[in-house]
């Protein structure tokens, strides 16, 4: 039988059980790109966000669907809502690209391991982001800038596959402009216009005005992506134990107990998603289908 | 004031990171500063390969002209970049445009000039190849992945 709002035995905003999503209303709900929706949830509904991190994952529920791990591209410690950003890949990411503000959706939260921003600090800093692989770097980018004394050079590199799919751009460049942040955005295939830089997010990892010795990077994107990234960040002289991967699997029961998101010896939704690289290195080069 | 000598600025360039002096002299004296202003033309599909150009500061869109679409940018240089390969591919023929995005400062290399250096002294002509195969390489890749189309929807 599929639960129902009124069916659901937690009441609405309250559930302590990480099995039992608690029932809360979408407080908005605002297109970003062709097939990419935020939906925004006042943190009172999740016990004002206390616990969530960047880098962490929640699951949304759309009541007749199915569930799906989101990560967090906003949360209440960087901005006024706890948010989601959502790209429509499949049944159940469809159906939460398609609410509205005011309705209902199962929410089970926050899960796993986000970037290690605390360690970051002191050094330098690289986040590099590719498609959606930006929505979870949101929040550590909003974390850095308010934290900007902290940190030495930052720089975001984002990539996307042309202007038109880039997320958040106006929020970007503010926010780099204003806290001293190097940004360089990328898109694969720009049409006349365009004044970012074209070309693939490897590429352009040689103009990151960083020192390779003291940097960090905290990389978000498709696998392949991050895996030719990883080697060019090698190839700067970032060492693996400094780069850290967010890695995405199809995750169920986001506790650690049904194997789904099986990872060699970790589960994703608990021992990630993000992983130091220098631990997950020989795992990566497994080809999966 | 001090004006820097062309061995000194081309010592800046990681292109020749590593190259001894005598060779870097020797090379030097087929190169000459050039700026190009913001949109300025740095070279047109078709004509003469006859420079190639190590960018010092600013930035170049390679592009192709796509009938409907206009000129479409494929890649973007910046300082510490090559700029053109078909100076060592007979016919030495350009095969895109490339404009400059900004003013953009770099050396360019007379072509002849340092393909006949290269052929009255094999071992740099070598040392030439093993600097410039390794980026034509990186942008095979690079455009293997654009190809790839890393960020399309997943299957499923």
């Amino acid at each position: 039988m599929v639960p129902r709002p009124a069916d659901s035995a937690a009441p609405e905003g309250a559930s302590t059980d990480p099995w039992v999503p608690r029932v809360l209303a979408v407080a908005g709900a605002r297109d970003e790109t062709v097939g990419v929706r935020t939906l925004t949830i006042d943190p009172a509904a999740v016990d004002g966000g206390a616990g969530i991190a960047p880098g962490q994952f929640a699951m949304l529920y759309v009541f007749g669907v199915g569930e799906v791990p989101i990560s967090f591209s906003g949360t209440p410690d960087d901005g006024p809502a706890v948010a989601h950003t959502v790209r429509e890949v499949g049944p159940v990411t469809r159906a939460l690209c398609a609410l509205e503000a005011g309705e209902r959706i199962g929410w089970r939260g926050p899960f796993g391991r986000g970037w290690p921003l605390a360690e970051a600090e002191g050094g330098d800093l690289a986040l590099i982001a590719g498609g959606i692989g930006l929505a979870p770097l949101r929040p550590a980018l909003r974390a850095v800038k308010a934290r900007r004394d902290r940190f030495g050079r930052v720089a975001l590199l984002y990539g996307a596959r042309g202007p038109g799919d880039m997320l958040f751009l106006p929020e970007l460049r503010a926010a780099c402009a204003d806290a001293d942040i190097q940004l360089l955005l990328a898109a694969d295939h720009a049409e006349p216009g365009w004044t970012g830089e074209v070309g693939v997010v490897p590429a352009f990892l040689p103009r990151l005005k960083l020192d390779p010795a003291r940097t960090r990077a905290f990389v978000c994107g498709p696998e392949a992506m991050m895996r030719y990234t990883v080697l060019g960040l090698g190839d700067l002289g970032v060492g693996a134990d400094r780069i850290f991967v967010s890695m995405e699997r199809n995750m169920k029961c986001a506790v650690g107990l049904c194997g789904r998101c099986q990872f060699g010896g970790d589960f994703v939704c608990r021992d990630g998603p993000v992983f130091p690289f220098a631990d997950i290195a020989a795992r990566f080069a497994v080809r999966e289908r | 004031m001090s004006i820097k000598g062309l061995d000194s600025i081309l010592r800046e360039h990681p292109f020749v990171a590593g190259l001894d002096d005598d060779s870097l002299a020797f090379i030097a004296g087929c190169a000459r500063n050039v700026v190009f202003d913001a949109d300025a033309r740095v070279f047109s599909e078709g004509g003469d390969a006859d420079h190639f150009y190590l960018i010092r500061e600013g930035g170049v869109a390679l592009e192709m002209f796509v009938p409907g679409r206009g000129e479409i940018t494929f890649l973007t240089l910046g300082a510490g970049d090559i700029l053109g390969s078909s100076w060592l591919v007979p016919p030495y023929r350009w095969t895109f445009d490339a404009r400059a995005v900004v003013r953009t400062r770099a050396l360019a290399f007379d072509a002849a000039c340092l393909r006949g250096k290269c052929e009255e002294d094999a071992r740099l002509g070598y040392d030439m190849m093993k600097r410039f195969v390794p980026v034509l390489a990186q942008r095979l890749q690079a455009a293997r992945l654009q190809l790839a189309d890393l960020y399309g929807a997943p299957a499923g």
